[in-house]
């Protein structure tokens, strides 16, 4: 964790003096991020959703929010795209208190959402910068067609990589793209060590709560860095350790002495009560064992590694194959298999009012989850960045008696 | 009212009505094996449907007409409408008269539903058309080739006809000939816009979504005739309007009756865009699957779901304003319209930067209640006109 913090805190003060340095800075998304090309031109990334939900922990974003609702910006839509107009609005003071430089580049990769797109246009009518478009297709027939992988090559061939030289004045370097993906990989075995050690019983680590710290360096700046192999051959070692002493994982009140539920968790997290939130969970003895949440940024765990052998086709793949790139058929078969690989008790959906993305379809993956796994499904709503819908008093109600449904049906069927 | 007029009218009002798809029923029932494939707004391409000798049909939502008991089961509060009465037509055996449908890349409501689809419905044909956002000839044109390519082969498949080039080609020039009418109706409605209320153009064209493209633009014509022969329908002093939201869920006849009560003439706007979705003739010479391709590229309308790679959004909008001598723009959206709501800043900046008045609300298929809008049109109406005259 402390490693991880001075990780983060590197990477905003390098963005903070990137103007001195006279680093490129591009502004991109976490779902089908290109991390590996950009660090092989040298430009630093800044993920808005990040700061978003990083506003989100730290109280801020609720002001961020109604900033963009005076400007204009529709109460319906997405709260990341507001809470970061708001950012901008007020300054563009990042979540460390540290300024933000500008965008050289806009790249927008368009995988698993429609409203990255109209995000960066809106950025876009505010900086004087290039963008990158990459669309990137949805997989809705449950596979990658050759054709829609070459759709992606051509596009960073001749869209993005082109703006990348552009920019940085650099050529592109295919052999030190390689040399990333090849760190990449690396660190991708070890994290998917980590996420399926929950396979244990009981589990050493919380896949949702405590799994969006693991996944944050390589979903993000880290991917592809000497750094982010050293993070994740630490953080495999510190739960290697967790596992021989059969010790529970971590949660806001120190270690968990019980594990009395396990679960797998659809959708994302809420950031503005993230603590309160976890702790509705862990006080029950509840761990989340697996989480589709913690896919966002790739499906490593069904076998998925960046591959140097083939730099652009393998980036492409990495692009379709996010979470949320997934039909909703693919979706429900891998929480699906969630719940008997990992031994879950149940399963609960989150659903957040800004995430079209996600939401849509999920009362029907609920009824099929239930049908095809004959495990009970629990159902809350909330939302990412605006504390106007965490219903603390609500959710914590739905997940108790949830779990007591689970207890009820365990004591029935002893 | 001509009584041709009035028969005209009331037959595309029930069209617009009838969430039964009786048309689509009667069309099937005239030859045997005939088959029909529905698609959600926007825009699909239904020549290659046509092409195939079936019948591409709009499914546009249920509006006010159906009580939705399960549909609101499937979908939680905070999304539109428009997929509740879908699904709800879908689940009370509405919807088998479709031997397939078709889910265009609009937004994230339609492209899950998409997936929703195929687990409730999994023996019927589905397919996400996922249009380009990339416009280069080489790149998103030859990734769109292969889509069609591949739904021209699906509808073959389905139809149980060999892929016929010379039909294609027929088809294209089938929907030039009725894309064309539709502009022609819409550039006369501009000019003299009490001629043609938005409500009855609106239905007029909807028409298109349910009807065999050759009936529809017959239908388009002879209505255009017969407006010409009215001649109680006078000038009005009203404000010219451009509408703008009214893409994918559809507004309820009454608001557009509302807007038009309160002092409101539209003279452009983004309803059934789908129909309309090119904006010139697919050329006549060469490859037809080569050729529809490329009009996606180089004639598609500008709308919230295409990207658009250079300059500033709304510069369609404002052209359209000028074109249209319209003297202000209402914002129409469906509550909780990603594309729409996302866009809208954007367009208010582009309206603004050129002093263009606008005004917004939003609106859901089965609202009902005008009073409110009503109000706010007809404010907007008066500021307009006592603006104009300052
Ligand atoms: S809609 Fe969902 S995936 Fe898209 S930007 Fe918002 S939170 Fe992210
Ligand atoms: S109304 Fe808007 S959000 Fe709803 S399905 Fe249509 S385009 Fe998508």
């Amino acid at each position: 964790m402390l490693l991880q913090k001075e990780m983060i805190g590197k990477h905003y003060r390098d963005l903070a003096s990137a103007g001195d340095e006279g680093s490129k800075v591009v502004y991109t998304f976490v779902p089908g991020n290109l991390t590996e090309l950009m660090g092989s031109f040298g430009v630093l990334p800044v993920l808005p959703e990040i700061n978003a939900l990083q506003s989100g922990m730290r109280k801020l974003s609720g002001d961020y929010i109604s900033e963009a609702e005076k400007q204009g910006h529709s109460e319906d839509v997405c709260t990341y795209v507001k809470c970061d107009i708001g950012m901008l609005k007020k300054g563009n003071v990042g979540p460390t208190g540290l300024k933000l430089p500008e965008p050289d580049l806009l790249l927008l990769s368009y995988t698993g959402c429609f409203t990255f797109m109209k995000w960066f246009e809106l950025l876009r009518q505010e900086y004087d910068c290039p963008v990158a478009m990459l669309h990137v297709p949805y997989q809705a027939d449950g596979r990658i067609h050759d054709h829609h992988r070459d759709y992606i090559v051509e596009q960073l061939e001749s869209e993005v990589i082109p703006k990348l030289e552009q920019v940085t004045g650099r050529r592109f370097d295919e052999e030190r793209l390689r040399q990333r993906l090849a760190l990449s990989a690396e660190a991708e075995n070890d994290l998917v060590w980590v996420l399926e050690s929950a396979k244990n019983v009981p589990s050493p680590i919380d896949a949702y709560f405590g799994g969006v710290y693991y996944i944050g360096p390589i979903f993000t700046a880290f991917r592809g860095t000497q750094a982010g192999v050293e993070y994740y051959q630490t953080l495999r070692a510190e739960i290697e350790e967790r596992l021989a002493e059969r010790r529970g994982p971590t949660t806001p009140e120190g270690e968990l002495e019980e594990e009395r539920y396990r679960l797998v968790m659809e959708g994302p997290p809420n950031w503005t009560s993230f603590r309160e939130f976890w702790r509705m969970f862990s006080e029950e003895g509840a761990v989340v064992v697996a989480s589709s949440y913690t896919k966002v940024g790739g499906l490593y765990d069904r076998g998925f590694r960046h591959d140097p052998e083939r730099p652009l086709a393998t980036l492409a793949d990495y692009c379709m194959g996010c979470y949320t790139n997934l039909s909703l058929p693919a979706r429900v078969d891998l929480i699906a298999d969630y719940i008997r690989e990992y031994r879950a008790d149940g399963f609960m959906i989150n659903s957040v009012k800004s995430c079209n993305s996600f939401s849509v379809g999920q009362l029907l993956m609920l009824r099929q989850l239930e049908e095809r796994t004959g495990v009970p499904g629990g159902f809350i709503e909330s939302d990412l960045v605006d504390p106007r819908y965490f219903s603390s008093a609500n959710i914590k109600n739905r997940i108790e008696s949830y779990l007591q449904m689970l207890e009820q049906k365990r004591g029935t069927a002893a | 009212m001509n009584a041709e007029l009035a028969q005209l009218l009331d037959r595309v009002r029930g069209l617009s009505e009838d969430v039964d798809f009786a048309c689509v029923r009667e069309w099937k029932g005239q030859g045997s094996g005939r088959k029909a494939v529905g698609y959600m707004p926007i825009y699909v391409p239904r020549e290659l449907i046509h092409a195939s000798g079936m019948l591409p049909v709009g499914v546009l939502g249920a509006g006010d007409r159906l009580e939705i008991i399960r549909g609101d089961a499937y979908f939680q509060s905070y999304i539109c409408h428009i997929p509740r009465s879908t699904i709800e037509m879908a689940l009370t055996g509405r919807l088998d008269v479709l031997d397939g449908m078709l889910f265009p890349s609009i937004c994230d409501v339609i492209r899950n539903l998409s997936g929703m689809w195929r687990l409730l419905f999994p023996d019927r044909y589905v397919r996400y058309v996922d249009v380009p956002q990339n416009f280069s000839p080489d790149v998103g044109g030859a990734y769109w080739r292969r889509e069609l390519e591949q739904l021209w082969s699906d509808f073959s498949g389905l139809a149980g006809r060999p892929r016929d080039a010379r039909a294609l080609a027929r088809s294209l020039e089938i929907y030039n000939e009725n894309r064309r009418e539709i502009r022609r109706l819409y550039e006369a409605r501009s000019l003299e816009p009490w001629l043609y209320p938005a409500s009855e153009l609106y239905l007029v064209t909807r028409a298109g979504s349910v009807l065999p493209p050759e009936e529809h633009t017959t239908l388009l014509r002879r209505y255009r005739e017969l407006v010409a022969e009215e001649s109680e329908r006078r000038e009005e002093d009203l404000s010219r309007i451009v509408l703008v939201g009214t893409f994918c869920e559809q507004p309820p006849l009454g608001l557009l009756l509302t807007l038009e009560r309160a002092g409101c003439s539209i003279v452009d706007d983004d309803l059934l865009l789908g129909l309309r979705w090119l904006t010139e003739d697919v050329p006549e010479e060469g490859d037809p699957l080569d050729r529809l391709a490329a009009a996606y590229l180089e004639c598609s309308c500008q709308t919230a779901s295409v990207y658009q790679p250079e300059g500033r959004r709304g510069g369609w909008l404002v052209e359209s304003v000028k074109r249209n001598q319209a003297e202000g723009v209402i914002f129409c959206a469906p509550s909780f319209c990603d594309p729409a709501l996302l866009e809208q800043p954007m367009l208010v900046e582009a309206l603004a930067a050129e002093g263009i008045p606008h005004t917004q609300f939003k609106y859901s298929e089965n609202t009902g209640q005008f009073a409110v809008i009503r109000e706010q049109a007809g404010t907007f109406s008066d500021s307009i006109r006592l603006w104009s005259e300052a």
